[in-house]
Order: C-alpha cells, then sequence, then structure tokens
C-alpha cells in the first residue's frame, strides 16, 4: 500500500544522460518499471533531461496529464534539482514536490554490470517514488544578505578580492594576520614569467587598501570565532596589540631609530631570519600599515618594565606609543566570507639528505627570494651566510612535492619560481647554477618561453633527483669555508654525478598552512586529502564552498601562482558580490519543527541544537524551535523519542518510505 | 552461527546494504567516485540525508527488518560535520545501537559507520567494497532465526516489562 496523497498522479522521467546513463542502465526497462510503481501516472525516458526540450516535455506532461508529483532519474541533485524543480514550479507544480533518483553517479558510473546496474537503479527509484508521494508544498525561504563582506588573509588574494569589492562599493573587513598586508608576495623580488618587480605591482595595491574608503583593514589579526550563517554571520576578530596606535602614528619611523637598541638583533621573520630587526621595528620598508610594532618578547619596557623610552620621547607629542595596550576581541556582522589564507612553505629540515638547518649554505627557495630582494637582509646582494657570492649554485626541484613521503601533489608554482631563481642568481652573480629537476612543468602564458629563455642563459639542467648534499670531504673549500657536494643521478646520462657547488637552493612544496584545519572549521569549509580547502566543485563551482556565503580564493585552495590567484579571487569577489546584490539568498526549506501536540516536553532535543534554536516554553511545557536558526540538520527530529520534532523534506514519513521503496521491490 | 547461514556461505550470496548518507560530505564522496568512474560492489543503495545525525535508530531497524543484510551510516570526518558537531551525535547512538542490535540477536558488524570528506570518493568506495565483504562473510541477515534460538530473550523481556511496570508507578 502506498502512503500519501489519495490523489497521486506521479510523472517518472528516466533521463539517458547521452549514453551516461544509457550506456548501462536499460532505460526502457527501467521506465516499464517505474509505470508499475504505486501512484505513477506516466513514465518517460528522455534522452538528455536537462536541455530545454527535456524540460518542456516535463512541463507539458505536468500541464497535460496533472501530474502532482515528479521523479527524476538522473544526475545527482546537486547538479540539476534545481532545473527540475524550477521546471516543475513553471508549470504550476510546487517545486518541492519534485524528487531526484541519482541513478547517474551512483548508478551508471559505478557499475560494471547492466543487469546489476538496472537494478539498483530500480531500487533508487522506487525509493523516489515512495517517498515523493509524502513530499508535501512548501513555501521558498529566503534569507537577506548584509551588504558587507569579510575576507580573511591579505595575501595577494585577499588584497584583490577586497579591492573588486570595494570598488563595487560595498564594505570589506580585511583581516590579516601579520603585522602586515602583502603576504608570500612582498617577500618577494621579482615575478615570473615577465620579472615585474613583485614590489612595483604589489604596493601599490596595498596602499589602495589602506586608503580605500570602503575598507577596513585590521593588521596583526585573526578571526577567533564565526556565528551565523549565510547573509548574516556574527565574527569575533581578535587583535593583537601592536602597542603604536595605529591612528596617531604618522610612520615616520623616529621610535626606531631611536630605540636603546642601536643594533637590530632580533631574527626578522619577514626575512625568513636571515635579517635582524630591533624590538621597535616595522617588518619591511612597505609594509601596510606603515606603523611600526613592539616585539613584547624583545622590548625592556614591556619585559622587564624598565627603559628609558627613548621611543616615546622620538615619538613627542604625536603620543602613538601607548605600552598599556592589550588584545582586544571586536565584533563585525556580514553577509559574506573570503576565505584567502594562503600556504606555508614545506619545512625541508625533515629530509635528512639535503643538509637544511644543518649545513649554512643549504637555502629555501623563500630564503634566497629575500637575499634577491632589494629591500632584504642584503639589500639584494646574493651573499651566502659567510658573506662569501656564490659561485656556483645547485637548485633542486620538487623538495617535498611529487614525492609520497611528503606530498604526493605537484606543487605548480616551484619549476617556474626555480627558473626564475636560476636567471636571478646568474644575472646578479655570475655564478654556474645547475637545475636539477624531475620534470619541468611550464604550463603557462608566456612559462615555455621563460624556460628556454633561461636555458639559452646558459643554465645547466639536470633531469634527477638529488640523493644528497654534503659538504666537501676534503675540509674547508675556498677562502676557508665550507663548499657543498651533491649527489645526483643524471638519468638523461645514465650515470650519478657529484657536482661541488656552494649554494644548494630547495625548490620547498607549498603546503596548507599550520592552522588550516581551525581556520577551515571555524567557516565550515571541508578539505582535500593533502588539506588544502575544497571548493563545491572542481569544475563549476571552484571558488565556492559547502557553506553557503563562504568563497576561497588564492593558494589556500591549492598551490597556484600569481595570475592564478588573482583570477580566482576577483572571482570569489564576483560571486560574493553578486549574492549582497542579489540581496537574498533562498535556503532549503527543511527546517525541523514542533508538532505541538505530540510533545511531551521531555527536552531530550534542546542540548543537542549547536545552533541554540531550540528552546523551551515553560509555560505550555513543550519545545520550540526558532526556525530562522534551525540548520536543518534533522539530530533532533531523530532524537526526539515521541516523533514530535519533524523536518520539512527529510521527515520521518518520507525517509521511511525510501527506506522502504528501496528495499521492497528489488 | 545458524545451519542456514552456513550453507549459504558457498554459493554466492550478494548481500544487500543500505548506507545513510549526509549531503556535505559522505553523499559528496560518493558522487565524486561516479565521477572518477570508481566501480564499487553494487550492492549499496543510498539514502541521502543531510546529517548523519538524522539517522534516527528506527530506520536501521527498520532497514535490517526489510530484509538489508547491512546498514552503513556515512558523514563527515569528526570536527568537519557541516553542523558543527552532530557527527558526535551519530558516533554515540552508533555504539548503542550496535549494542541494541547485538541484543536483538544481529551481528553487530552489520552495521558500520564511516566518515568519509567530500573530496574522499576513493576511500569511500574502498568502504563500502571493504564493508560488502564483511557482510558477505556474515552470511544474510537471520533474524527471526537468530531471535528464536536465544533462550534468554523472553525472560529478559519478562523483566524489562517488569521494570518498566515499577518505573511506571508514580511514588508517593
Ligand atoms: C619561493 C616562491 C616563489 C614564488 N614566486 C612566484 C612568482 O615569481 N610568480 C608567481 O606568480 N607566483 C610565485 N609564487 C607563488 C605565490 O607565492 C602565490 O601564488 C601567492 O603568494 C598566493 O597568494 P595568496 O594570497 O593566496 O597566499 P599568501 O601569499 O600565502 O597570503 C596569505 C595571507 O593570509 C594571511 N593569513 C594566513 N592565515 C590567516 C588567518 N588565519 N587569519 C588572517 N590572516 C591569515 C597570511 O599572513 C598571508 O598574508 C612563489 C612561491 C614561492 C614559495
Amino acid at each position: 500500500m502506498i502512503k500519501g496523497d489519495k490523489n497521486l498522479r506521479i510523472g517518472v522521467y528516466v533521463c539517458h544522460c547521452g549514453t551516461n546513463i544509457a550506456g548501462t542502465v536499460d532505460v526502457e526497462k527501467l521506465r516499464q518499471f517505474a509505470e508499475t510503481l504505486p501512484g505513477v501516472v506516466l513514465a518517460r525516458h528522455y534522452k538528455y533531461m536537462c536541455s530545454d526540450p527535456g524540460q518542456e516535455l516535463l512541463k507539458q506532461d505536468i500541464m497535460e496529464h496533472g501530474l502532482n508529483r515528479v521523479v527524476v532519474a538522473a544526475c545527482t541533485p546537486s547538479l540539476h534539482e534545481e532545473t527540475f524543480r524550477r521546471a516543475a514550479e513553471q508549470a504550476g507544480m510546487n517545486r518541492f514536490l519534485v524528487q531526484i533518483a541519482n541513478i547517474r553517479e551512483q548508478v551508471a558510473w559505478v557499475t560494471d554490470d547492466a543487469e546489476t546496474a538496472l537494478d539498483k537503479a530500480k531500487a533508487h527509484v522506487a525509493g523516489a517514488v515512495r517517498r515523493v508521494a509524502l513530499h508535501q508544498p512548501l513555501e521558498r525561504q529566503f534569507v537577506p544578505i548584509l551588504p558587507r563582506a569579510l575576507v580573511v588573509g591579505g595575501g595577494i588574494a585577499g588584497i584583490q578580492a577586497a579591492l573588486t569589492l570595494a570598488d563595487a562599493g560595498k564594505e570589506v573587513i580585511l583581516v590579516e594576520r601579520e603585522p602586515s598586508i602583502g603576504g608570500h608576495m612582498a617577500m618577494f623580488d621579482k615575478t615570473f614569467p615577465t620579472l615585474d618587480c613583485a614590489a612595483c605591482i604589489l604596493t601599490p595595491k596595498m596602499t589602495a587598501v589602506k586608503n580605500h574608503p570602503n575598507i577596513r583593514l585590521l593588521t596583526y589579526s585573526e578571526v577567533i570565532n564565526v556565528e551565523g550563517s549565510v547573509g548574516n554571520y556574527r565574527v569575533q576578530i581578535r587583535r593583537r596589540p601592536r602597542y603604536i596606535k595605529e591612528d596617531l602614528c604618522i610612520g615616520c619611523m623616529q621610535c626606531v631609530e631611536a630605540c636603546v637598541f642601536t643594533r637590530a638583533r632580533f631574527p626578522n621573520p619577514f626575512d625568513r631570519g636571515l635579517g635582524m630587526r630591533k624590538p621597535v621595528y616595522i617588518p619591511f620598508a612597505q609594509a601596510v600599515p606603515p606603523v611600526p610594532l613592539i616585539d613584547p618578547e624583545a622590548c625592556l619596557r614591556l619585559k622587564q618594565g624598565k627603559c628609558k623610552e627613548t621611543c616615546v620621547v622620538a615619538c613627542g607629542d604625536r603620543g602613538a606609543i601607548d605600552f598599556e595596550q592589550q588584545v582586544i576581541v571586536e565584533e563585525y556582522q556580514v553577509g559574506v566570507i573570503i576565505v584567502a589564507t594562503g600556504y606555508q612553505i614545506f619545512d625541508p629540515s625533515v629530509i635528512g639528505y639535503y643538509g637544511y638547518g644543518k649545513l649554512p649554505n643549504v637555502y629555501t627557495a623563500l630564503e634566497v627570494e629575500r637575499l634577491l630582494n632589494a629591500g632584504g637582509p642584503t639589500s639584494g646582494k646574493v651573499l651566502l651566510r659567510d658573506g662569501r657570492v656564490p659561485k656556483r649554485v645547485a637548485i633542486v626541484h620538487c623538495v617535498g612535492s611529487r614525492d609520497k613521503k611528503y606530498h604526493a601533489y605537484c606543487s605548480r608554482v616551484c619549476c617556474m619560481y626555480a627558473l626564475k631563481l636560476a636567471h636571478l642568481l646568474k644575472e646578479k652573480t655570475g655564478a654556474e647554477v645547475y637545475n636539477c629537476y624531475i620534470d619541468i612543468r611550464t604550463p603557462g602564458k608566456g612559462f615555455e618561453e621563460f624556460y628556454n629563455r633561461v636555458q639559452e642563459e646558459g643554465v645547466h639542467f639536470i633531469r634527477g633527483k638529488v640523493a644528497d648534499v654534503s659538504p666537501v670531504p676534503t675540509g674547508p673549500g675556498e677562502n676557508g669555508s665550507s663548499g657543498l657536494i651533491i649527489t645526483v643521478e643524471d638519468t638523461l646520462l645514465g650515470e650519478v654525478r657529484k657536482i661541488p657547488v656552494d649554494m644548494v637552493v630547495l625548490a620547498v612544496a607549498l603546503e596548507p598552512q599550520a592552522d588550516a584545519d581551525n581556520v577551515r572549521r571555524m567557516f565550515g569549509i571541508s578539505c582535500s586529502t593533502e588539506g588544502f580547502f575544497l571548493e563545491k566543485h572542481p569544475k563549476l563551482a571552484p571558488v565556492n564552498t559547502a557553506s553557503d556565503g563562504v568563497f576561497l580564493a588564492g593558494a589556500c585552495q591549492g598551490p597556484k601562482d600569481i595570475p592564478d590567484t588573482v583570477a580566482q579571487a576577483d572571482a570569489a569577489a564576483a560571486k560574493a558580490l553578486a549574492l549582497i546584490d542579489a540581496g537574498q539568498i533562498e535556503l532549503e526549506p527543511n527546517t525541523a519543527w514542533i508538532d505541538e501536540e505530540m510533545c511531551s516536553g521531555c527536552k531530550t532535543c534542546i542540548p543537542l541544537c549547536p545552533f541554540n534554536a531550540i528552546s523551551r516554553d515553560e509555560e505550555r511545557q513543550i519545545a520550540v524551535i526558532d526556525e530562522a536558526l534551525c540548520k536543518g540538520c534533522g539530530t533532533c527530529v531523530a532524537a526526539c523519542p515521541s516523533g514530535a520534532a519533524k523536518q520539512k523534506l527529510f521527515g520521518f514519513e518520507q525517509i521511511d518510505e525510501e527506506l522502504e521503496g528501496i528495499l521492497s521491490y528489488v | 552461527m545458524s545451519e542456514n547461514r552456513v550453507a549459504n556461505l558457498g554459493s554466492k550470496f550478494e548481500p544487500k546494504l543500505v548506507a545513510f548518507m549526509c549531503n556535505w560530505c559522505s553523499y559528496t564522496a560518493s558522487d565524486l567516485a561516479g565521477t572518477a568512474r570508481l566501480h564499487y560492489a553494487p550492492n549499496v543503495r543510498i539514502i541521502r540525508v543531510m546529517c548523519s545525525g538524522r539517522v534516527d535508530p528506527t530506520f536501521v531497524l527498520k532497514a535490517f527488518a526489510l530484509g538489508a543484510d547491512g546498514v552503513m551510516i556515512a558523514g563527515c570526518h569528526p570536527g568537519d560535520c557541516h553542523y558543527l558537531e552532530q557527527n558526535y551525535k551519530t558516533m554515540r547512538r552508533y555504539a548503542l545501537l550496535r549494542y541494541t542490535l547485538a541484543e536483538l540477536g544481529i551481528e553487530e558488524d552489520r552495521l558500520r559507520l564511516v566518515w568519509a570528506s567530500a573530496a574522499e570518493g576513493p576511500q569511500l568506495a574502498e568502504a563500502i567494497n571493504d564493508f560488502v565483504e564483511r557482510v558477505r562473510q556474515l552470511g544474510p541477515l537471520r533474524w527471526s532465526i537468530n531471535w528464536q534460538e536465544d533462550g534468554q530473550r523472553e525472560k529478559a523481556i519478562e523483566q524489562i516489562a517488569h521494570e518498566h511496570a515499577e518505573a511506571l508507578e508514580v511514588p508517593v
């Protein structure tokens, strides 16, 4: 016996999806089977249900045959549920009386045998038919979108997204963990493949962020909590004290000059520890905001309470220095969020045979970027730790990438930045440069041309993995400093080569930030197996996430170069803008509600809701669900001992009937 | 183990399985397995729910009653729940359910909880294959047979009924 409406008129549509479904599932047999199911008055199959004629067919049938329920056996509901709902609606039916049976992703594409596939498809169709019989017309639900965006991470991705949104007249809150925006790009001297000066193209954007009336820039800050949902997120941002008031400081740097430490002697993380800073410092010359900050671990006044406070004297009337500054937490409401938290580099010290961290002349590529940078610790001179200029340099590719022990994936940008570094090192020092690679990957506009150019410049290319980096065994090398010998199997020559060099550069992998897991959980983002943030669909929704209103930009989603990062940032901004300008977003009406008659007031449901959507009406002694807070997980519904908690679209009877359907016929 | 079941092991027994999958992680993973054309055991029929926390224990019992030989519940990894923490509730419910199943004479291994992120299509396909194998080993579900075999059962029911009656007595 079938439950539900007595006047059921269900139409079943089996989509061929070209040969995607029809190649495995006998669509005619499936149609015949569907016809026998209770309540079904019409069953058809059609080549492409999602096409215009397919939708037309559906609409015509609804109108001509008075269908009041529809099942489409096709691809996954995440692809075309909306298409068929809309079509049904256009034909005058309530859009929620449509159910999808997923016979492509979950049947045709994963099953070898035609007969088994047909059985499985039948079960899914029967489940859908039995379920849809119990669907009720529902009203569409919309929530308004606050016209304000949060951008998390101020690398080139976050900067670009923030500027695009702000230029479109939207308010943006840009949160950056470090004292300055700029991210990794700010560390580079030149950028491949054009060799544009990184600062020349980045600094104007950084300044634009600072000056933009629509952007509120919060540096040295982190998001610590996110509540709410699309349209209205409430975020808490923890702001660390700079001990210098941003609004009063004019960036004259006199405090830095005046500091009682006359010499910079604390390692500057921005220079990857190759350069030093004072307790009061600015991470790099073009930092935005151009406001110095004080390191409480280094400053005498903050550490010991005692100092001549020459900085305060130097600041004078401006009075920008404030040793009493505390951590503060600010709260903001935003409608949409763009996450652009970037990447970190792989720590090569875990690969013992490269000697990183033990042999002073083994560097990561990022350290070399700093050495090459005119604003870096050596003012752009390539000098080894002992002050020498390297004469022979080996660049080791794929350090931590394409290596099952570390990261199986290719980091995509390393070949290109290794070529860039080879070019720059050769240009600046005249050194012989050896690039030891597995494969050179240069798929990008102007990339192969750049590779050719670097080859023509006389950079050596050795195809093979470096197996060892050791100090020269005969003792001190030239000028009393220890040289290095790399061992590499040249797979093109078929021999093991030992090459003496005095600098080794490790082209390290890009990997997810150390705190990526915490960050993504806070924003309700999933991750791919390697830990990068997961887009909603790899092809069709590359900047969306599983959480509505949360978008991705840049290397937090996967290794990518600056052009791709910027393109993605603009895409994320466009998506955010579309949402803001639409003013509202539709939500699935699958919230839970309480059948007051049946509720015994036992309170079982109340503590189960992490969104505090359920409360108890003390007067009536029943539970009440605030549908605005309910996100529709259905956990309370599953737990209610009296069946009083119900859920739209995922009600007990609906799931129960689906179960009956999939188990009772085949 | 019943005679019937042992007899069945030799023949080609194809278990019938139901999998409840959450919309955000595991259902998406199963879609991904499809997109990647990963052929896995066809024995499983998938029901989409918004969250593994929606899986009412009675759905699981009902599935067995309707002839399923095994039930899988698949959700997001702990810490990754789209609804913050509801999969933890699933985890607890699962432990209790397995216990209940054993009490009812259903091998606990016929129920399996699997975590699969939206990116873990291959892992999910693998988990399904593995589960199908396990249930195949167990053989067809013979709930009624197991049920009757248990001599303690009736006593236990009486006991429960008794306790129930006691509990319902209103203290003066
Ligand atoms: C050695 C090297 C050389 C390279 N050279 C080039 C090149 O020449 N050309 C090119 O196109 N690409 C190059 N790249 C790639 C380039 O670095 C990236 O494409 C680019 O930096 C990605 O930008 P992003 O904004 O996504 O990430 P990032 O630059 O990593 O910026 C992320 C920002 O987010 C901030 N952040 C992180 N977590 C949080 C949080 N929880 N809260 C707040 N803020 C947070 C970080 O502090 C950082 O400022 C190179 C990469 C390396 C390793």
